[in-house]
């Protein structure tokens, strides 16, 4: 039976849309992953070295260790936003003359070689590896990484039991926040408190063993309340979300393309994949503060630029490089209705400009990093308002892979071909160079007024670009259907 | 061989389903008709436990489906073909079902071998994954899969919904002969009211959750069940 589950898992994952992907995306992946993997790896085998140098005065054990407790919480928010039971897999399983029960310890099996539980040890696996070999004792390093797997485990088994329950995830916040402020205000040392029980696991090894007991508990649980769940109308069911039908009359507004605007904000609302790209662009406001707050990049006016247009930009660049395939579905619907086509194109357009404007209304707390800062995030909003906008539009005429809306949005390549690659060069390199060489030769503020103006000047010429884009979207009709109605 | 006793299934408030007795005897082909939402597959489903029903249980030769799953070992089933595991061949698949139901390869190709017509070339060697048939191909495939390993019982919910007539016709035949000796009891669903006519030799209507209508077939029970529907 095993030997079955492992087969059906092997080709699940090598037959998955994933890898029926173009060669250079397999490429472009493989390398992304291996770039975290060796940065895990680096920082695992020098991470040592480093703190001995920068502290000499503490063990870099005893550092690490001070430390393990928010990276123990921090992983169980991450896991909770990101990682679900894989139930929906052994639906097909359920007519078979197969045990329940096998099926439930399958699933949970399973879970626990998660991606999510081997990423961190690349880390700490290494970091062992150093302390050993620094004359560290053996047995008491190896009990502390027995340790630190079961603690990763039991973060995985936890996280399911708690993963229906908002008030689970407030709760776990809320102890985050707690602990931070205990720390912060020397109420009570909690970074020495979780540091002792791992420097006592160390010092003796045997109280590892307290952890499979743990885990065991909780593997338990899990058991249990999954068991009772293998339903078709509990865990196994696709969740039926009740139809939210909110009132979208101030789009009619808008004339005659209100009706595709409406669609829009619905088709955005309504889909994983949409709305993850939607809530993302939130983050992306963030953005700039890894860039502004550095020193380093205060002197490298290109990246700053760089910054800047993902402030205001995140939504425009997530949603537009995947205009028209969002429809991919119904396209051959769409197509078969009459409307002009401009109309479907000025919604996406309008969509993207209203979102890039109420993102640059949100990003006027910037100002705090001065006017230099906030002017350039103007400028990138202008420039992602007249030129990245329409220029989305009009690389979305290449677009030829669809999606499935339903499938989830964080690290989902679906629809993802190398017209996504290219286009960043338009869209982000060609304002950042233009930056950098009118700030480096002509200095003073020609930085921020030239690129404003490329975003205004295409602005104003939207009416005859549009013209074109939509004479491109008529031309691949054809090509785009054929494409569409292919099977991601 | 099957019996179903006070059987109701609520989702809060609203009953979909609530069936007061029906006993099935072995060898039966039995038929369940009604309109959409009258709890067909609901049924089915409970009968299959693959979800829990409110109230009554459902014994299956014997054994009560939500206590053991001995049943699984003589049941087979197709509901739709969200239950195909979509990324292996039709030939995986058939090899995957084959091994949990004690059939050696050897077995599973000759089974399979008995279905070239009924598959009319479009399901075996054709190199494609499940996903990436059609849903009549699909509804072939798993139908046949349905029907491996020797079952007692065989239940398929709308087998004849997205199949061309010819493969309906053939489908008929097939049903016709796992019910000739008396010793495989077959449970179908459907819409359509000439098909399951024709195969079952006993009717049930649903409606609204209700068993309203029980009739053993005769010449006459398709004009019946034409003017019940009519309604």
């Amino acid at each position: 039976m095993i030997s079955h589950f492992l087969n059906l898992e092997w080709k699940q994952y090598f037959r998955s849309a994933h890898w029926q992907k173009s060669i250079g995306i397999k490429i472009a992946m493989v390398l992304f992953a291996l770039y975290f993997i060796v940065c895990f790896l680096a920082i695992g085998v020098f991470g040592y070295y480093i703190l001995k140098k920068k502290m000499p005065e503490t063990d870099p054990l005893v550092l690490v260790n001070s430390f393990l407790l928010y990276a123990f919480l921090g992983d169980l928010i991450f896991r909770y936003l990101m990682q679900k039971l894989p139930v929906m897999n052994i639906k097909p399983l359920l007519i078979l003359p197969i045990r329940k029960s096998k099926l439930v310890h399958y699933v949970l099996a399973k879970s626990a070689v998660s991606f999510f539980n081997i990423f961190s040890l690349f880390f700490y696996i290494p970091f062992a590896v150093v302390l050993i070999k620094e004359g560290y004792n053996t047995v008491g390093v190896l009990g502390w990484l027995l340790a630190i797997i079961l603690m990763i485990q039991f973060a995985n088994f936890l996280n399911f039991l708690i993963n229906k329950n908002n008030v689970a995830l407030g709760t776990m916040v809320l102890i985050l926040l707690s602990l931070i402020g205990l720390q912060k205000f020397n109420i009570y040392n909690v970074t020495a408190f979780g540091g002792q029980i791992f420097d006592a696991i160390y010092a003796s090894p045997v109280y590892a063993l307290l952890g499979v007991v743990l885990v065991a508990v909780l593997y338990q649980l899990n058991y249990k309340q999954l068991r009772s769940l293998v339903y078709l109308d509990e865990a196994v069911s696709e969740k039926v979300v009740e139809a939210n039908s909110a009132d979208l009359s101030f789009a009619d507004k808008l004339g005659d393309v209100a009706p595709f605007i409406k669609n829009d904000i619905r088709l955005i609302w309504r889909n994983k994949r949409t709305k993850t790209v939607f809530l993302m662009s939130f983050l992306f406001l963030f953005y700039g503060l890894i860039f502004f707050t550095q020193q380093t990049y205060r002197e490298m006016p290109a990246m700053l630029m760089f910054a800047s247009l993902f402030v205001t930009g995140g939504f425009a660049l997530n949603y537009g490089q995947f205009i028209p395939a969002w429809d991919s579905a119904h396209y051959k619907m769409l197509m078969s209705q009459s409307f002009k086509y401009r109309k479907f194109l000025d919604s996406k357009w309008i969509l993207m400009v209203v979102v890039t404007a109420a993102m640059y209304i949100l990003s006027i707390p910037y100002l705090y990093f001065g006017i230099d800062i906030f002017l350039m995030i103007t400028a990138g909003a202008i420039f992602n308002i007249g030129f990245n906008s329409l220029f989305l539009l009009f690389s979305g005429s290449f677009n030829r892979k669809k999606i499935d809306l339903n499938k989830s949005g964080f690290g989902n390549t679906q629809g993802t071909s190398a017209t996504q690659f290219i286009i960043i060069i338009p869209l982000m390199l060609f304002p950042m160079l233009i930056f950098w060489l009118t700030d480096k030769f002509l200095g003073g503020y020609w930085g921020f007024i030239v690129v404003a103006a490329i975003g205004v000047i295409s602005l104003l010429c939207k009416k005859y670009v549009m013209n074109f884009i939509e004479q491109k979207y008529i031309e691949n009709k054809y090509v785009m259907i054929n494409a569409f109605g292919k099977e991601a | 061989m099957i019996t179903i006793e006070n059987i109701s299934k609520k989702y809060g408030k609203a009953a979909v389903l609530n069936v007061a007795s029906v006993a099935i005897p072995k060898g039966q082909s039995f038929g369940l008709v009604g309109n959409n939402g009258a709890g067909k597959t609901t049924l089915f489903n409970i009968l299959l436990d693959l979800i829990r029903p409110t109230t009554g249980k459902i014994t299956n030769n014997n054994i009560v489906v939500n206590e053991s799953e001995d049943w699984k070992n003589f049941t087979g089933s197709f509901i739709d073909e969200s239950f195909l595991i979509s990324y292996l061949t039709p030939e995986e698949y058939f090899d995957f079902v084959g091994d949990l139901r004690g059939m050696s390869k050897a077995d599973v190709k000759s089974f399979i071998a008995q279905f070239d017509e009924f598959f009319n070339d479009e399901i075996i060697g054709k190199n494609k994954y499940l996903r990436d048939l059609s849903k009549g191909n699909q509804k072939k495939a798993g139908i046949v899969a349905a029907m491996m390993g020797n079952p007692e019982v065989v239940i398929l919910d709308e087998p004849f919904a997205n199949l061309d007539p010819t493969t309906q016709i053939r489908l008929k035949q097939i049903i016709k002969t796992l019910t000739e000796n008396r010793a495989i009891t077959v449970l179908i669903s459907s819409h359509d009211l000439t098909h399951v006519t024709e195969v079952c030799e006993r009717i049930v209507v649903l409606d609204k959750g209700v068993v309203v209508k029980d009739i053993e077939t005769s010449p006459e029970t398709l004009e019946e069940l034409e003017s019940y529907f009519a309604l």
